[in-house]
Protein backbone atom coordinates (compact mmCIF):
# COMPACT_ATOMS: atom_id res chain seq x y z
CA UNK A 1 0.00 0.00 0.00
CA UNK A 2 1.64 3.27 -0.85
CA UNK A 3 1.73 5.97 1.63
CA UNK A 4 -1.21 8.12 0.85
CA UNK A 5 -3.01 5.48 0.46
CA UNK A 6 -2.05 4.93 4.10
CA UNK A 7 -2.95 8.23 5.07
CA UNK A 8 -6.45 8.22 3.33
CA UNK A 9 -7.25 4.76 5.09
CA UNK A 10 -6.09 6.17 8.36
CA UNK A 11 -8.30 9.69 7.94
CA UNK A 12 -11.39 7.59 6.90
CA UNK A 13 -10.94 5.35 10.10
CA UNK A 14 -10.80 8.25 12.42
CA UNK A 15 -13.64 10.16 10.49
CA UNK A 16 -15.92 7.23 10.72
CA UNK A 17 -17.88 8.32 13.59
CA UNK A 18 -18.45 11.91 12.55
CA UNK A 19 -20.50 10.48 9.26
CA UNK A 20 -21.85 7.27 9.98
CA UNK A 21 -24.87 6.21 12.20
CA UNK A 22 -25.11 4.36 15.33
CA UNK A 23 -25.89 0.96 13.40
CA UNK A 24 -22.75 1.54 11.00
CA UNK A 25 -20.57 2.68 13.89
CA UNK A 26 -21.13 -0.70 15.72
CA UNK A 27 -20.89 -2.77 13.01
CA UNK A 28 -17.61 -1.45 12.44
CA UNK A 29 -16.59 -2.18 16.30
CA UNK A 30 -17.16 -5.81 15.32
CA UNK A 31 -15.80 -5.96 12.21
CA UNK A 32 -12.21 -4.70 14.11
CA UNK A 33 -12.70 -7.49 16.78
CA UNK A 34 -12.82 -10.02 13.70
CA UNK A 35 -9.79 -8.07 12.42
CA UNK A 36 -7.49 -9.04 15.00
CA UNK A 37 -9.00 -12.16 15.68
CA UNK A 38 -8.65 -13.54 12.33
CA UNK A 39 -5.21 -12.09 12.67
CA UNK A 40 -4.39 -13.99 15.14
CA UNK A 41 -5.51 -17.09 14.19
CA UNK A 42 -3.36 -16.36 10.84
CA UNK A 43 0.07 -16.66 12.42
CA UNK A 44 -0.98 -20.03 12.53
CA UNK A 45 -2.18 -20.93 9.52
CA UNK A 46 -0.89 -18.52 7.21
CA UNK A 47 2.24 -18.40 8.37
CA UNK A 48 2.67 -21.53 10.77
CA UNK A 49 1.23 -23.98 8.19
CA UNK A 50 -1.08 -25.53 11.48
CA UNK A 51 -4.80 -25.03 10.43
CA UNK A 52 -6.16 -24.37 14.02
CA UNK A 53 -9.99 -25.43 13.75
CA UNK A 54 -10.40 -24.29 17.88
CA UNK A 55 -9.73 -20.69 17.82
CA UNK A 56 -13.03 -19.85 19.17
CA UNK A 57 -11.45 -21.00 22.18
CA UNK A 58 -9.44 -17.91 22.76
CA UNK A 59 -12.20 -15.62 22.51
CA UNK A 60 -14.72 -17.77 24.76
CA UNK A 61 -11.70 -18.51 27.51
CA UNK A 62 -10.72 -14.71 27.51
CA UNK A 63 -14.31 -13.46 27.83
CA UNK A 64 -15.64 -16.53 30.36
CA UNK A 65 -12.70 -16.02 32.75
CA UNK A 66 -13.47 -12.04 32.92
CA UNK A 67 -17.34 -12.23 33.00
CA UNK A 68 -16.97 -14.61 35.95
CA UNK A 69 -14.13 -12.69 37.90
CA UNK A 70 -16.61 -9.88 37.72
CA UNK A 71 -19.29 -11.08 38.54
CA UNK A 72 -18.50 -13.64 41.16
CA UNK A 73 -15.54 -12.00 42.56
CA UNK A 74 -16.25 -8.36 42.10
CA UNK A 75 -13.33 -7.50 40.77
CA UNK A 76 -12.05 -4.36 38.68
CA UNK A 77 -11.83 -4.40 34.86
CA UNK A 78 -8.16 -3.06 35.47
CA UNK A 79 -7.33 -6.45 37.42
CA UNK A 80 -9.95 -8.87 35.25
CA UNK A 81 -8.51 -7.81 32.13
CA UNK A 82 -4.88 -8.87 32.87
CA UNK A 83 -5.54 -12.52 34.29
CA UNK A 84 -8.26 -13.47 31.90
CA UNK A 85 -5.26 -12.72 29.41
CA UNK A 86 -2.96 -14.87 31.58
CA UNK A 87 -4.99 -17.45 32.17
CA UNK A 88 -5.90 -17.83 28.40
CA UNK A 89 -2.56 -17.75 27.61
CA UNK A 90 -1.57 -20.49 30.02
CA UNK A 91 -4.27 -22.56 28.87
CA UNK A 92 -3.08 -22.15 24.88
CA UNK A 93 0.42 -23.26 26.24
CA UNK A 94 -1.15 -26.05 27.78
CA UNK A 95 -3.28 -26.78 24.69
CA UNK A 96 -0.33 -26.14 22.41
CA UNK A 97 1.80 -28.29 23.89
CA UNK A 98 -1.19 -31.31 23.41
CA UNK A 99 -1.80 -30.31 19.83
CA UNK A 100 1.58 -29.69 18.75
CA UNK A 101 2.36 -33.48 19.32
CA UNK A 102 0.73 -33.71 15.52
CA UNK A 103 1.07 -31.54 12.65
CA UNK A 104 -1.37 -31.45 9.46
CA UNK A 105 -4.57 -32.94 9.99
CA UNK A 106 -3.61 -34.38 13.34
CA UNK A 107 -3.00 -31.06 14.05
CA UNK A 108 -6.46 -29.80 13.19
CA UNK A 109 -8.59 -32.51 14.62
CA UNK A 110 -7.07 -32.18 18.27
CA UNK A 111 -7.45 -28.25 18.39
CA UNK A 112 -10.92 -29.20 17.39
CA UNK A 113 -11.69 -31.91 19.80
CA UNK A 114 -9.93 -29.44 22.49
CA UNK A 115 -12.14 -26.14 21.83
CA UNK A 116 -15.34 -28.88 21.74
CA UNK A 117 -14.42 -29.76 25.11
CA UNK A 118 -14.61 -26.38 26.10
CA UNK A 119 -17.37 -25.89 24.66
CA UNK A 120 -19.17 -28.90 26.31
CA UNK A 121 -18.04 -27.70 29.82
CA UNK A 122 -19.43 -24.40 28.95
CA UNK A 123 -22.78 -25.73 28.40
CA UNK A 124 -22.79 -27.91 31.46
CA UNK A 125 -20.94 -26.72 33.99
CA UNK A 126 -23.72 -24.30 35.15
CA UNK A 127 -22.66 -23.12 38.57
CA UNK A 128 -19.42 -21.28 36.55
CA UNK A 129 -21.11 -20.43 33.20
CA UNK A 130 -24.78 -20.45 33.63
CA UNK A 131 -25.16 -22.73 30.87
CA UNK A 132 -27.28 -22.21 27.94
CA UNK A 133 -28.72 -18.99 29.45
CA UNK A 134 -24.75 -17.20 29.33
CA UNK A 135 -23.27 -14.85 31.97
CA UNK A 136 -24.89 -11.21 31.32
CA UNK A 137 -25.27 -8.15 33.75
CA UNK A 138 -21.45 -7.02 32.63
CA UNK A 139 -19.95 -3.35 31.88
CA UNK A 140 -17.58 -1.69 29.60
CA UNK A 141 -14.23 -0.59 31.31
CA UNK A 142 -13.39 3.09 31.59
CA UNK A 143 -9.48 3.40 30.87
CA UNK A 144 -8.25 6.66 32.19
CA UNK A 145 -11.97 7.35 33.57
CA UNK A 146 -12.79 7.61 29.58
CA UNK A 147 -16.53 5.66 29.32
CA UNK A 148 -16.66 3.33 25.81
CA UNK A 149 -20.70 3.05 26.41
CA UNK A 150 -21.49 4.91 23.66
CA UNK A 151 -20.69 3.50 19.68
CA UNK A 152 -18.30 6.33 18.61
CA UNK A 153 -16.38 6.26 22.14
CA UNK A 154 -16.07 2.01 21.86
CA UNK A 155 -15.09 2.49 18.17
CA UNK A 156 -12.09 4.00 19.26
CA UNK A 157 -11.06 1.80 21.89
CA UNK A 158 -11.55 -1.34 19.35
CA UNK A 159 -9.92 0.64 16.53
CA UNK A 160 -6.97 1.51 18.44
CA UNK A 161 -6.28 -2.12 20.55
CA UNK A 162 -6.46 -3.72 16.85
CA UNK A 163 -3.99 -1.51 14.70
CA UNK A 164 -1.75 -2.00 17.52
CA UNK A 165 -2.62 -5.55 18.02
CA UNK A 166 -1.94 -6.09 14.16
CA UNK A 167 1.12 -4.25 14.51
CA UNK A 168 2.30 -6.00 16.85
CA UNK A 169 1.48 -9.28 14.55
CA UNK A 170 3.12 -7.83 11.48
CA UNK A 171 6.44 -7.22 13.48
CA UNK A 172 6.60 -11.01 14.61
CA UNK A 173 6.09 -12.04 11.24
CA UNK A 174 8.83 -9.73 9.40
CA UNK A 175 11.17 -10.53 12.10
CA UNK A 176 13.81 -13.51 11.91
CA UNK A 177 11.73 -15.72 14.19
CA UNK A 178 8.63 -14.84 11.65
CA UNK A 179 11.49 -15.89 8.81
CA UNK A 180 12.04 -19.21 11.32
CA UNK A 181 8.54 -19.73 11.73
CA UNK A 182 7.61 -19.58 7.52
CA UNK A 183 10.77 -21.54 7.47
CA UNK A 184 9.13 -24.72 9.83
CA UNK A 185 5.90 -24.57 7.17
CA UNK A 186 8.08 -24.36 4.22
CA UNK A 187 10.79 -26.86 4.97
CA UNK A 188 10.72 -28.50 9.12
CA UNK A 189 13.57 -30.16 7.84
CA UNK A 190 15.85 -28.10 6.60
CA UNK A 191 15.22 -25.29 9.38
CA UNK A 192 15.74 -28.87 11.89
CA UNK A 193 19.10 -29.33 10.21
CA UNK A 194 20.15 -25.77 10.38
CA UNK A 195 19.65 -25.91 14.19
CA UNK A 196 16.18 -24.64 14.41
CA UNK A 197 13.72 -25.99 17.24
CA UNK A 198 10.96 -26.52 15.53
CA UNK A 199 8.86 -27.47 17.95
CA UNK A 200 9.29 -24.32 19.99
CA UNK A 201 8.48 -22.00 17.01
CA UNK A 202 5.88 -23.56 16.55
CA UNK A 203 4.42 -23.22 20.01
CA UNK A 204 5.47 -20.43 20.61
CA UNK A 205 3.42 -18.82 17.48
CA UNK A 206 0.61 -21.22 19.17
CA UNK A 207 0.76 -19.44 22.31
CA UNK A 208 1.30 -15.74 20.98
CA UNK A 209 -1.50 -16.87 18.54
CA UNK A 210 -3.60 -17.35 22.00
CA UNK A 211 -2.76 -14.61 23.51
CA UNK A 212 -3.98 -12.07 21.11
CA UNK A 213 -7.03 -13.83 20.36
CA UNK A 214 -7.73 -13.53 23.80
CA UNK A 215 -7.33 -9.80 23.35
CA UNK A 216 -10.04 -10.12 21.17
CA UNK A 217 -12.06 -12.23 23.36
CA UNK A 218 -11.90 -9.27 25.67
CA UNK A 219 -13.20 -6.67 23.33
CA UNK A 220 -15.91 -9.14 22.20
CA UNK A 221 -17.20 -9.38 25.73
CA UNK A 222 -16.99 -5.88 26.24
CA UNK A 223 -18.69 -5.23 23.62
CA UNK A 224 -21.31 -7.36 23.68
CA UNK A 225 -21.55 -7.30 27.83
CA UNK A 226 -22.74 -10.68 27.64
CA UNK A 227 -21.39 -14.38 26.68
CA UNK A 228 -23.01 -17.60 25.85
CA UNK A 229 -21.57 -21.27 25.20
CA UNK A 230 -22.23 -20.39 20.88
CA UNK A 231 -19.04 -17.95 21.40
CA UNK A 232 -16.73 -21.06 21.52
CA UNK A 233 -18.18 -23.49 19.12
CA UNK A 234 -17.48 -25.09 15.81
CA UNK A 235 -19.43 -22.54 14.10
CA UNK A 236 -17.38 -20.09 15.68
CA UNK A 237 -14.11 -21.35 15.27
CA UNK A 238 -15.31 -22.16 11.12
CA UNK A 239 -16.53 -18.82 10.93
CA UNK A 240 -12.84 -17.08 11.62
CA UNK A 241 -11.45 -19.79 9.79
CA UNK A 242 -12.96 -18.96 6.91
CA UNK A 243 -12.17 -15.70 7.11
CA UNK A 244 -8.88 -16.06 7.13
CA UNK A 245 -8.95 -18.23 3.85
CA UNK A 246 -11.26 -16.40 1.93
CA UNK A 247 -9.18 -13.14 2.48
CA UNK A 248 -5.85 -14.75 1.61
CA UNK A 249 -4.19 -16.75 4.45
CA UNK A 250 -0.14 -15.43 5.04
CA UNK A 251 -1.32 -12.26 3.94
CA UNK A 252 -1.79 -9.24 6.80
CA UNK A 253 -4.65 -7.80 4.76
CA UNK A 254 -6.28 -11.20 3.79
CA UNK A 255 -7.55 -12.19 7.10
CA UNK A 256 -8.91 -8.31 7.88
CA UNK A 257 -10.77 -8.29 4.59
CA UNK A 258 -11.96 -11.75 5.17
CA UNK A 259 -12.99 -11.52 8.26
CA UNK A 260 -15.04 -7.88 7.62
CA UNK A 261 -16.55 -9.48 4.39
CA UNK A 262 -17.69 -12.62 7.11
CA UNK A 263 -19.00 -10.84 9.13
CA UNK A 264 -20.57 -8.30 6.98
CA UNK A 265 -22.34 -11.04 4.97
CA UNK A 266 -23.58 -12.88 8.52
CA UNK A 267 -25.17 -9.52 9.85
CA UNK A 268 -26.73 -8.93 6.73
CA UNK A 269 -27.87 -12.49 6.53
CA UNK A 270 -29.09 -12.92 9.61
CA UNK A 271 -31.59 -10.30 9.13
CA UNK A 272 -33.87 -11.53 6.83
CA UNK A 273 -33.42 -14.87 7.17
CA UNK A 274 -32.21 -17.81 9.46
CA UNK A 275 -29.59 -19.73 7.61
CA UNK A 276 -26.85 -18.46 8.52
CA UNK A 277 -25.43 -22.30 9.17
CA UNK A 278 -26.40 -22.94 5.21
CA UNK A 279 -24.34 -20.12 4.00
CA UNK A 280 -21.19 -20.19 5.93
CA UNK A 281 -21.27 -24.38 4.40
CA UNK A 282 -21.81 -22.77 1.01
CA UNK A 283 -19.27 -19.89 0.98
CA UNK A 284 -16.58 -22.61 2.86
CA UNK A 285 -17.41 -25.12 -0.20
CA UNK A 286 -16.91 -22.45 -3.19
CA UNK A 287 -13.88 -20.53 -1.43
CA UNK A 288 -12.09 -24.12 -1.17
CA UNK A 289 -13.01 -25.39 -4.66
CA UNK A 290 -12.77 -21.68 -6.67
CA UNK A 291 -10.54 -19.32 -4.74
CA UNK A 292 -8.07 -21.52 -2.80
CA UNK A 293 -6.00 -18.74 -2.17
CA UNK A 294 -8.05 -16.14 -1.11
CA UNK A 295 -9.10 -12.74 -2.35
CA UNK A 296 -6.29 -10.47 -1.75
CA UNK A 297 -3.36 -12.75 -3.38
CA UNK A 298 -5.92 -12.76 -6.12
CA UNK A 299 -6.43 -9.41 -6.55
CA UNK A 300 -2.65 -8.76 -6.09
CA UNK A 301 -2.17 -11.13 -8.89
CA UNK A 302 -4.87 -9.26 -11.18
CA UNK A 303 -3.56 -6.10 -10.58
CA UNK A 304 0.04 -7.23 -11.39
CA UNK A 305 -1.48 -8.50 -14.75
CA UNK A 306 -2.79 -5.15 -15.37
CA UNK A 307 -0.03 -2.93 -14.57
CA UNK A 308 2.24 -5.92 -16.77
CA UNK A 309 0.25 -5.10 -19.88
CA UNK B 1 -23.81 -51.52 42.97
CA UNK B 2 -27.27 -51.21 40.88
CA UNK B 3 -25.32 -47.75 39.86
CA UNK B 4 -22.21 -49.35 38.70
CA UNK B 5 -23.89 -51.94 37.14
CA UNK B 6 -26.73 -50.25 35.18
CA UNK B 7 -23.74 -47.68 34.49
CA UNK B 8 -21.46 -49.88 33.29
CA UNK B 9 -24.05 -51.69 30.27
CA UNK B 10 -24.94 -47.87 29.62
CA UNK B 11 -21.34 -47.15 29.11
CA UNK B 12 -21.48 -50.32 26.76
CA UNK B 13 -24.20 -49.36 24.91
CA UNK B 14 -22.94 -45.73 23.98
CA UNK B 15 -19.76 -47.25 23.25
CA UNK B 16 -21.23 -49.72 20.74
CA UNK B 17 -22.61 -46.21 19.14
CA UNK B 18 -19.29 -44.34 18.90
CA UNK B 19 -17.76 -47.61 17.30
CA UNK B 20 -19.95 -47.71 14.61
CA UNK B 21 -19.49 -43.86 14.02
CA UNK B 22 -16.03 -43.47 14.74
CA UNK B 23 -14.59 -46.97 13.37
CA UNK B 24 -15.88 -45.43 9.37
CA UNK B 25 -14.20 -42.16 10.34
CA UNK B 26 -10.73 -44.03 11.13
CA UNK B 27 -11.23 -46.03 7.92
CA UNK B 28 -11.40 -42.93 5.71
CA UNK B 29 -8.90 -40.86 7.36
CA UNK B 30 -6.42 -44.19 7.74
CA UNK B 31 -6.86 -44.86 3.95
CA UNK B 32 -7.60 -41.77 2.28
CA UNK B 33 -6.30 -39.10 4.70
CA UNK B 34 -9.24 -37.52 4.60
CA UNK B 35 -10.51 -36.10 8.19
CA UNK B 36 -14.26 -36.30 7.56
CA UNK B 37 -15.96 -33.67 9.81
CA UNK B 38 -19.43 -34.56 8.15
CA UNK B 39 -19.34 -37.80 9.75
CA UNK B 40 -21.18 -36.08 12.99
CA UNK B 41 -23.57 -34.68 10.20
CA UNK B 42 -24.41 -38.21 8.70
CA UNK B 43 -24.84 -39.50 11.84
CA UNK B 44 -27.66 -36.93 12.46
CA UNK B 45 -28.57 -37.23 8.88
CA UNK B 46 -29.12 -41.41 9.73
CA UNK B 47 -31.25 -40.66 12.45
CA UNK B 48 -33.16 -38.07 10.88
CA UNK B 49 -34.12 -40.21 7.42
CA UNK B 50 -34.90 -42.86 9.85
CA UNK B 51 -37.80 -40.96 11.93
CA UNK B 52 -38.82 -40.60 8.19
CA UNK B 53 -38.47 -44.07 7.24
CA UNK B 54 -40.04 -45.34 10.05
CA UNK B 55 -43.25 -43.78 9.36
CA UNK B 56 -43.80 -45.70 6.04
CA UNK B 57 -41.76 -49.02 7.47
CA UNK B 58 -42.55 -50.01 10.86
CA UNK B 59 -39.33 -51.51 11.54
CA UNK B 60 -36.32 -50.45 13.49
CA UNK B 61 -33.94 -52.22 11.66
CA UNK B 62 -35.20 -51.91 8.30
CA UNK B 63 -35.60 -48.24 8.55
CA UNK B 64 -31.50 -48.27 9.57
CA UNK B 65 -30.66 -50.25 6.48
CA UNK B 66 -32.63 -47.87 4.37
CA UNK B 67 -30.99 -44.51 6.32
CA UNK B 68 -27.70 -46.48 6.39
CA UNK B 69 -28.29 -46.79 2.40
CA UNK B 70 -29.39 -43.61 1.72
CA UNK B 71 -26.46 -41.97 3.37
CA UNK B 72 -24.01 -43.91 1.61
CA UNK B 73 -25.32 -42.77 -1.24
CA UNK B 74 -24.97 -39.30 -0.39
CA UNK B 75 -21.74 -39.84 0.73
CA UNK B 76 -20.93 -41.20 -2.80
CA UNK B 77 -21.69 -38.57 -4.22
CA UNK B 78 -20.08 -36.55 -1.78
CA UNK B 79 -16.90 -38.09 -2.70
CA UNK B 80 -16.99 -38.57 -6.03
CA UNK B 81 -18.42 -35.07 -6.82
CA UNK B 82 -16.73 -32.17 -4.62
CA UNK B 83 -13.60 -34.55 -2.60
CA UNK B 84 -12.17 -36.10 -5.71
CA UNK B 85 -11.76 -32.50 -7.66
CA UNK B 86 -9.51 -31.76 -4.53
CA UNK B 87 -7.57 -34.74 -4.38
CA UNK B 88 -3.97 -34.21 -2.71
CA UNK B 89 -5.17 -30.86 -1.21
CA UNK B 90 -6.12 -32.52 2.71
CA UNK B 91 -6.61 -28.98 3.93
CA UNK B 92 -8.85 -27.97 1.11
CA UNK B 93 -10.90 -31.59 1.60
CA UNK B 94 -11.09 -31.14 5.61
CA UNK B 95 -12.59 -27.50 4.82
CA UNK B 96 -15.27 -29.16 2.39
CA UNK B 97 -16.07 -31.40 4.55
CA UNK B 98 -16.67 -29.26 7.74
CA UNK B 99 -18.52 -26.87 4.93
CA UNK B 100 -21.19 -29.82 3.93
CA UNK B 101 -21.41 -30.52 7.61
CA UNK B 102 -22.97 -27.25 8.31
CA UNK B 103 -25.48 -27.47 5.56
CA UNK B 104 -26.70 -30.70 5.90
CA UNK B 105 -27.16 -29.55 9.62
CA UNK B 106 -29.07 -26.81 8.80
CA UNK B 107 -30.97 -28.59 5.95
CA UNK B 108 -32.34 -31.15 8.90
CA UNK B 109 -33.50 -28.29 11.14
CA UNK B 110 -35.52 -26.85 7.97
CA UNK B 111 -37.04 -30.54 6.77
CA UNK B 112 -37.61 -32.10 10.94
CA UNK B 113 -37.81 -28.77 12.63
CA UNK B 114 -35.79 -27.79 16.05
CA UNK B 115 -37.69 -29.99 18.42
CA UNK B 116 -36.12 -33.36 19.62
CA UNK B 117 -37.74 -36.50 17.96
CA UNK B 118 -37.92 -39.48 19.78
CA UNK B 119 -37.69 -42.95 17.65
CA UNK B 120 -39.03 -45.62 19.54
CA UNK B 121 -36.99 -49.29 19.91
CA UNK B 122 -38.92 -52.43 18.81
CA UNK B 123 -41.38 -53.05 20.76
CA UNK B 124 -40.64 -56.73 21.64
CA UNK B 125 -37.10 -55.39 22.98
CA UNK B 126 -38.80 -52.42 24.91
CA UNK B 127 -39.46 -54.75 28.46
CA UNK B 128 -36.48 -54.53 30.43
CA UNK B 129 -34.36 -57.20 30.88
CA UNK B 130 -34.54 -58.38 34.79
CA UNK B 131 -31.75 -59.85 36.35
CA UNK B 132 -32.24 -60.31 40.54
CA UNK B 133 -33.15 -56.33 41.36
CA UNK B 134 -31.79 -54.56 38.44
CA UNK B 135 -33.41 -54.13 35.79
CA UNK B 136 -32.32 -53.28 32.50
CA UNK B 137 -33.50 -51.67 29.13
CA UNK B 138 -33.04 -54.70 26.73
CA UNK B 139 -32.40 -52.16 23.75
CA UNK B 140 -29.49 -50.95 24.70
CA UNK B 141 -27.91 -54.87 24.94
CA UNK B 142 -28.69 -55.62 21.77
CA UNK B 143 -27.08 -52.13 20.80
CA UNK B 144 -24.01 -53.51 22.27
CA UNK B 145 -24.37 -56.82 20.18
CA UNK B 146 -24.94 -55.52 17.04
CA UNK B 147 -21.52 -53.24 17.53
CA UNK B 148 -19.56 -56.63 18.05
CA UNK B 149 -21.41 -57.88 15.28
CA UNK B 150 -19.81 -55.47 13.13
CA UNK B 151 -16.66 -54.94 14.69
CA UNK B 152 -16.45 -59.13 14.03
CA UNK B 153 -18.07 -58.60 10.22
CA UNK B 154 -15.44 -55.43 9.76
CA UNK B 155 -12.45 -57.12 11.02
CA UNK B 156 -13.48 -60.70 8.53
CA UNK B 157 -13.67 -57.80 5.98
CA UNK B 158 -10.14 -56.51 6.38
CA UNK B 159 -8.12 -59.48 7.51
CA UNK B 160 -9.78 -62.37 4.98
CA UNK B 161 -11.18 -60.61 1.95
CA UNK B 162 -9.28 -59.08 -1.10
CA UNK B 163 -11.37 -55.74 -0.48
CA UNK B 164 -9.81 -55.71 2.72
CA UNK B 165 -6.21 -56.97 1.92
CA UNK B 166 -6.69 -53.90 -0.38
CA UNK B 167 -7.62 -51.63 2.14
CA UNK B 168 -5.11 -52.41 4.45
CA UNK B 169 -2.32 -52.04 1.64
CA UNK B 170 -3.52 -48.54 1.04
CA UNK B 171 -3.61 -47.84 4.69
CA UNK B 172 -0.03 -49.19 5.14
CA UNK B 173 1.20 -47.54 1.24
CA UNK B 174 -0.44 -45.80 -0.99
CA UNK B 175 1.75 -44.99 -3.77
CA UNK B 176 2.61 -48.72 -3.85
CA UNK B 177 -0.47 -50.26 -3.50
CA UNK B 178 -1.13 -47.92 -6.76
CA UNK B 179 1.64 -49.11 -8.19
CA UNK B 180 1.11 -53.07 -7.60
CA UNK B 181 -2.30 -51.65 -9.67
CA UNK B 182 -4.95 -51.81 -6.86
CA UNK B 183 -7.87 -49.84 -8.24
CA UNK B 184 -7.47 -46.72 -5.83
CA UNK B 185 -10.52 -44.85 -7.15
CA UNK B 186 -12.63 -47.42 -6.82
CA UNK B 187 -11.62 -47.99 -3.11
CA UNK B 188 -11.63 -44.72 -2.20
CA UNK B 189 -15.35 -44.36 -2.85
CA UNK B 190 -15.89 -47.82 -1.59
CA UNK B 191 -14.66 -46.67 2.17
CA UNK B 192 -15.79 -43.84 1.87
CA UNK B 193 -19.67 -45.34 1.15
CA UNK B 194 -18.82 -47.83 3.97
CA UNK B 195 -18.28 -45.33 6.18
CA UNK B 196 -21.10 -43.60 5.51
CA UNK B 197 -23.32 -45.73 6.33
CA UNK B 198 -22.01 -46.96 9.08
CA UNK B 199 -23.00 -43.62 10.54
CA UNK B 200 -26.14 -43.01 8.72
CA UNK B 201 -27.04 -46.69 10.16
CA UNK B 202 -25.68 -45.79 13.70
CA UNK B 203 -27.72 -42.91 13.84
CA UNK B 204 -31.14 -44.66 13.37
CA UNK B 205 -30.00 -47.34 16.21
CA UNK B 206 -28.67 -44.88 18.17
CA UNK B 207 -32.51 -43.31 17.41
CA UNK B 208 -34.26 -45.13 20.65
CA UNK B 209 -31.55 -44.16 23.31
CA UNK B 210 -30.79 -40.40 22.11
CA UNK B 211 -33.30 -39.43 19.75
CA UNK B 212 -33.06 -37.42 16.90
CA UNK B 213 -32.67 -33.54 17.30
CA UNK B 214 -30.61 -30.83 16.39
CA UNK B 215 -27.27 -30.34 17.77
CA UNK B 216 -26.27 -34.41 17.65
CA UNK B 217 -23.89 -33.86 14.90
CA UNK B 218 -21.46 -31.07 17.48
CA UNK B 219 -22.40 -33.55 20.33
CA UNK B 220 -21.05 -36.77 18.25
CA UNK B 221 -18.33 -35.55 16.47
CA UNK B 222 -16.38 -34.58 19.24
CA UNK B 223 -16.30 -38.08 20.68
CA UNK B 224 -16.01 -39.52 17.57
CA UNK B 225 -12.43 -37.36 17.06
CA UNK B 226 -11.69 -37.98 20.80
CA UNK B 227 -11.99 -41.85 20.19
CA UNK B 228 -9.70 -42.08 16.70
CA UNK B 229 -7.03 -39.69 18.48
CA UNK B 230 -7.01 -42.17 21.13
CA UNK B 231 -7.39 -45.29 19.35
CA UNK B 232 -5.28 -44.45 16.35
CA UNK B 233 -5.73 -43.71 12.84
CA UNK B 234 -7.40 -46.62 10.40
CA UNK B 235 -7.42 -49.42 13.38
CA UNK B 236 -10.32 -51.10 13.68
CA UNK B 237 -9.10 -52.39 17.15
CA UNK B 238 -8.23 -48.70 18.16
CA UNK B 239 -11.80 -47.47 17.15
CA UNK B 240 -13.27 -50.75 19.30
CA UNK B 241 -11.24 -50.20 22.28
CA UNK B 242 -11.81 -46.51 22.07
CA UNK B 243 -15.20 -46.37 21.69
CA UNK B 244 -15.25 -48.15 25.26
CA UNK B 245 -12.97 -46.13 26.77
CA UNK B 246 -14.42 -43.18 25.94
CA UNK B 247 -17.87 -44.39 26.70
CA UNK B 248 -17.05 -45.56 30.04
CA UNK B 249 -15.00 -42.54 30.93
CA UNK B 250 -18.21 -39.99 29.50
CA UNK B 251 -20.99 -41.93 31.11
CA UNK B 252 -19.72 -42.38 34.57
CA UNK B 253 -18.08 -38.85 34.20
CA UNK B 254 -21.49 -37.65 33.19
CA UNK B 255 -23.19 -39.80 36.13
CA UNK B 256 -20.89 -38.46 39.20
CA UNK B 257 -19.18 -35.20 38.12
CA UNK B 258 -22.15 -33.82 35.92
CA UNK B 259 -20.74 -30.28 35.09
CA UNK B 260 -17.57 -31.86 34.18
CA UNK B 261 -17.83 -34.73 31.87
CA UNK B 262 -16.15 -32.70 29.26
CA UNK B 263 -13.29 -32.19 31.18
CA UNK B 264 -12.44 -35.56 32.42
CA UNK B 265 -13.33 -36.51 28.35
CA UNK B 266 -9.99 -34.45 27.98
CA UNK B 267 -7.23 -36.67 30.54
CA UNK B 268 -7.21 -39.64 28.53
CA UNK B 269 -6.25 -37.91 25.86
CA UNK B 270 -3.51 -35.89 27.05
CA UNK B 271 -1.80 -38.84 28.35
CA UNK B 272 -2.27 -41.12 24.95
CA UNK B 273 -1.37 -37.66 23.15
CA UNK B 274 1.92 -36.73 25.48
CA UNK B 275 3.44 -40.68 25.45
CA UNK B 276 1.62 -42.03 22.61
CA UNK B 277 0.78 -39.62 19.84
CA UNK B 278 0.12 -42.55 17.13
CA UNK B 279 -2.72 -43.40 19.34
CA UNK B 280 -2.89 -46.77 21.07
CA UNK B 281 -3.19 -49.10 17.82
CA UNK B 282 -2.42 -46.52 15.29
CA UNK B 283 0.34 -47.77 12.59
CA UNK B 284 1.68 -44.31 11.62
CA UNK B 285 1.41 -40.76 13.21
CA UNK B 286 -1.34 -38.42 12.33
Amino acid sequence: MSAAARIVLVLVLVAFPLIGGDFYINLASQIFIAALFATSLNLLVGYGGLVSLGHAAWIGLAAYTSAWLYLHLGLRHWITAPLALVNTTLIAGLFGWIALRATGLGFLMITLALSQVLWGTAYRWAAVTNGDNGLSGLTRPAPFGISLDGPAAFYYFSLTVTIVAVWMMARLVNSPFGAALRGSRDESRRMSALGHNVWLVRWLTFVYSGFWGAVAGLLFVYYHKYIHPTALSLTSSAEVLLGVIAGGAGTIAGPIVGAAIVLILKNYVSAYLDRWNMLLGAVFVVIVIFMPDGIVPGIRRWSARLRKT
Amino acid sequence: MQFWIVQSLNSLALGGLLFLLATGFSLIFGLMRIANLTHGALFMLGAYVGVTTLKFVPNLWLAALIAGLLVALFGGLLERSILRRLAGNALGQVLVTLGVSFIVADFCLIVWGGDPIPIAAPTSLQRPIVVGNIAFPAYRLVVLGIAIITAIALHLLMERTRLGAMIRAGVDDMQMARAVGVPVSRLFTTVFCLGAALAGAGGVIAGPIMSAYPGLDADMLPLALIVVILGGVGSLLGAFVGSFVIAIIYTFGSALLPDLAYVILFLPMIVVIAFRPRGLFGRRST
